[in-house]
């Protein structure tokens, strides 16, 4: 060990104020990590129980049937048994295999035109609340308020925009039955999607955007760059790893849809069904298992989706994370 | 608030205990004399305080009344719990609750949907069979029944009525409300001859997808001289009489004697639409003749208006049976109290008081003949009429299965996108399969 210390070496030798020896430093990590481990304990027993509980009980409830058969009096028989997959074949096959896939459509369709939409707004929302200068706190504060408005509310009040003589087809001058099966529910649903959950990316990306140091403008005016050139080169840059995170909860948020289509347009509708909706169908006429079943689906495609993002756009984040820890080692 | 009362729950429990014994000795002796068999194991004789579980209330009469059952007895003293406002919400709650046998409710005010599927998973008890039940409404008897047995009391009903603009029928020169579709759709022709009819609509329904079109599309079965399930319980939707209302329906669609707006409509546009004078005739239920009688400037057609029985396709028509039927919770405490509670509120008093208070049609017969109640709702009369011929909805365990079958097959058809008949017959098929049980 004569050669150059390594910088692990230097690092561990601050540490214990001794020469590097590596078996004691290993050793004192796993003291470390132990305590860390002992530390952290309540968080995992609550996350266990808040989290993991009711998932590992939702998988295996999809697993079983349960009072889907009859006496000869008519009764329920309540019994609980094992039926392994085929819950998940009753669901991905037939009528309710059909309504699944639409299902998975329209949750997919609407993730991705909302969020887009919602992200150019929500970015213009942040650029205003972030320049406004005269009645700076109205702006932000009208910005938020569709925000704070409780997704079933918003969901009557659109409701009430959108009904065959309400104000939207006022404006418009024209009869569209928004709330009858169809493209103009979709519409309907995308608008007042966006119109609530925009802020909420405005308000994550305005965190983002006062973070960015004024000298990187100043010092781009000077080099004569022209606003385009400013918010291309220095602003999106800058705001990306924060507007990903909101872009990240959003898609999140979405792929669970399920009070907006339910209130504004109704449960039964094809046009806007979404896998929450069928599970929850499906649960109010005590068929558990196989809202179980649905539950679960929808909870694998929300992983693969969170998963793919990650790894496709996030990787950025997770390098940028890397840096700051070595950073902080040194 | 609230726990601070279920404290007192506790405490007094504990304190009457030995009282409650005694009393429960006592109980049993008497039930050996009467033919009821309530299971003594699960309380069915025991007394004291009880709670209602039940929609909102927004009259406020519900509370009166149980006050006023409250200081006639203090010791089975009644709570009520409100349950959220939307069928579906409280249907949700009354489900959990009885999928974990908890005793917080001990009356139910049960949708006549759910009857089924409350007593076929055990969460209700028998109503005894000595309990009275002459007086009220055959059909709101029926449908409080599963497999032949009453597991409930008839609480409210609900039947359809046609309401009708007469000024408008009077200025045509019509004197007589339809009573079949053709006459209707004729009358309609000569009020849109006239000027004031000019931009006015002839008819509409709840036709929005959701249980208002399986009400409405049952009903026009039914007015065919069809049933969308016989009396054994099998679906018969594709019986010539289906498709001929069917087809009516979709034809009415087509030639604008219902706009095409009404395929968004629920209770309440349809309501509104009347109101504003957009509509001459209109399927609805009884709460909307108060609302659209309001000289507040809230309806424009406030005495301009009366109803009739449903019209049919050769006849008179025939009604879905809404309502709400009480029932004791297997799993709740006190039901001696529970059920005399019951009776309580299923009375001629009580319903006389809540048909005054909030215009809820009784399910009491007497008091359609009420001279007094008559003058104050004229449509009384009507609506016995159509309460008698009404029809209840299949009592399926899983109805919400059937209701978004026929849902799914109907809408489409009105809607212009599939044909009647292929609708019918695949629908046909679903039913059969759907109740085979």
């Amino acid at each position: 060990m004569t050669s150059m210390p390594t910088l692990a070496d230097a690092d561990a030798g601050t540490h214990t104020g001794r020469p590097p020896r590596r078996t004691r430093r290993s050793l004192s990590e796993i003291s470390q990590n132990r305590l860390a481990a002992l530390l952290l304990s309540p968080t995992f027993l609550a996350l266990a129980l808040v989290i993991g509980y009711p998932l590992i009980s939702a998988i295996r409830q999809s697993l079983y049937s349960q009072g889907q058969e009859f006496d000869a009096d008519g009764f329920v028989v309540s019994d609980e048994h094992f039926v392994g997959l085929s819950n998940y074949a009753d669901v991905l096959s037939g009528d309710r295999g059909a309504a699944f896939w639409n299902a998975f459509a329209n949750t997919t369709f609407f993730t991705i035109t909302t969020v887009a939409i919602e992200v150019a707004i929500g970015l213009a929302m942040a650029l205003v609340m972030h320049h406004a200068l005269r009645g700076r706190a109205i702006v932000r504060a009208g910005i938020l308020i569709p925000w704070a408005v409780p997704t079933a509310m918003s969901g009557l009040l659109w409701q009430w925009i959108f009904s065959s003589n309400g104000i939207a087809n006022q404006l418009l001058g024209q009869q569209i039955l928004w709330t009858a099966d169809g493209w103009p529910a979709k519409l309907a649903i995308i608008i007042a999607d966006t119109w609530k959950t925009a802020p909420f990316i405005g308000l994550l990306t305005l965190a983002g955007l006062q973070l960015i140091p004024q000298e990187l403008y100043e010092a781009a005016r000077v080099d004569g760059a022209t606003a385009l050139q400013q918010f291309r080169r220095i602003t999106l840059p800058l705001v990306k790893p924060v507007l990903l995170v909101a872009v990240l909860f959003r898609v999140m948020d979405v792929l669970r849809m399920f009070d907006l289509p339910y209130i504004l347009i109704g449960s039964q509708k094809q046009s806007v069904q979404t896998i929450s909706i069928l599970a929850f169908n499906e649960a109010g006429n005590l068929h558990y298992g196989q809202a179980a079943a649905y539950s679960t689906l929808l909870f694998l495609y929300v992983v693969a989706v969170a998963y793919a993002f990650v790894r496709l756009l996030g990787t950025d984040l997770i390098a940028e994370t890397r840096t700051i820890r070595k950073d902080a080692r040194a | 608030m609230n726990s601070h009362r279920k404290r007192d729950h506790g405490y007094g429990a504990r304190r009457v205990l030995p009282a409650a014994a005694a009393v429960l000795a006592l109980a049993s002796a008497l039930a050996a004399c009467s033919n009821a068999s309530p299971d003594p194991a699960a309380g069915g004789d025991d007394r004291g305080a009880i709670t209602f579980a039940t929609g909102k209330d927004t009259s406020g009469n519900l509370q009166k009344q149980v006050d006023t059952w409250n200081a006639a007895h203090p010791n089975e003293k009644v709570t009520i719990v409100e349950l959220p406002a939307s069928a579906d919400d409280q249907l949700k709650q009354l489900q959990q609750n009885a999928q974990v046998k908890s005793d917080a409710y001990s009356v139910l005010g049960l949708d006549v949907v759910w009857t089924a599927q409350f007593a076929a998973n055990r969460w209700i008890d028998e109503i005894p069979a000595s309990t009275d039940t002459s007086g009220l409404l055959t059909s709101a008897i029926e449908s409080a029944k599963y497999r032949g047995t009453l597991y409930a009391v008839p609480w409210q009903t609900n039947g359809g009525l046609l309401f009708y603009r007469t000024d408008l029928l009077t200025a045509a020169g019509i004197t007589t409300a339809p009573a079949t579709w053709a006459q209707m759709q004729d009358a309609c022709a000569k009020v849109k001859a006239l000027p004031q009819g000019k931009d006015v609509s002839c008819y509409a329904g709840q036709f929005d997808k959701y249980e208002g079109l399986v009400v409405n599309f049952a009903e026009a079965v039914q007015s065919a001289g069809g049933r969308v399930f016989d009396e054994q319980g099998n679906p018969t939707v594709d019986a010539p009489q289906a498709k001929a209302a069917l087809t009516w329906l979709v034809s009415a669609f087509n030639d604008g004697t219902i706009p095409k707006a009404a395929i968004t409509y629920k209770e309440e546009d349809g309501r509104k639409a009347f109101q504003d004078g957009t509509l001459v005739f209109l399927r609805q239920w009884p709460y909307v003749w108060d609302l659209a009688n309001k000289t507040d400037g809230s309806s424009k057609v406030a005495g301009k208006f009366a109803v009739a029985a449903l019209p049919g396709l050769n006849g008179p028509g025939s009604s879905t049976l809404g309502g709400l039927n009480l029932a004791v919770s297997s799993f709740g405490k006190n039901k001696a109290t529970a059920r005399d509670f019951i009776t309580y509120l299923t009375g001629e008093e009580a319903q006389r008081a809540n048909l005054l208070a909030t215009s809820t049609a009784p399910t009491r017969t007497s008091l359609y003949a009420d001279a007094a109640l008559q003058k104050q709702f004229p449509y009384l009369p009507y609506l016995q009429k159509s309460l008698e011929s009404a029809v209840a909805r299949p009592k399926a365990v899983h109805y919400g299965d059937v209701s978004a079958a026929i849902q799914n097959a109907i809408a489409p058809v009105i809607a212009g996108d599939t044909d009647a008949a292929t609708a019918l017959t695949a629908l046909q098929a679903n039913l059969k399969q759907l109740t085979a049980q």
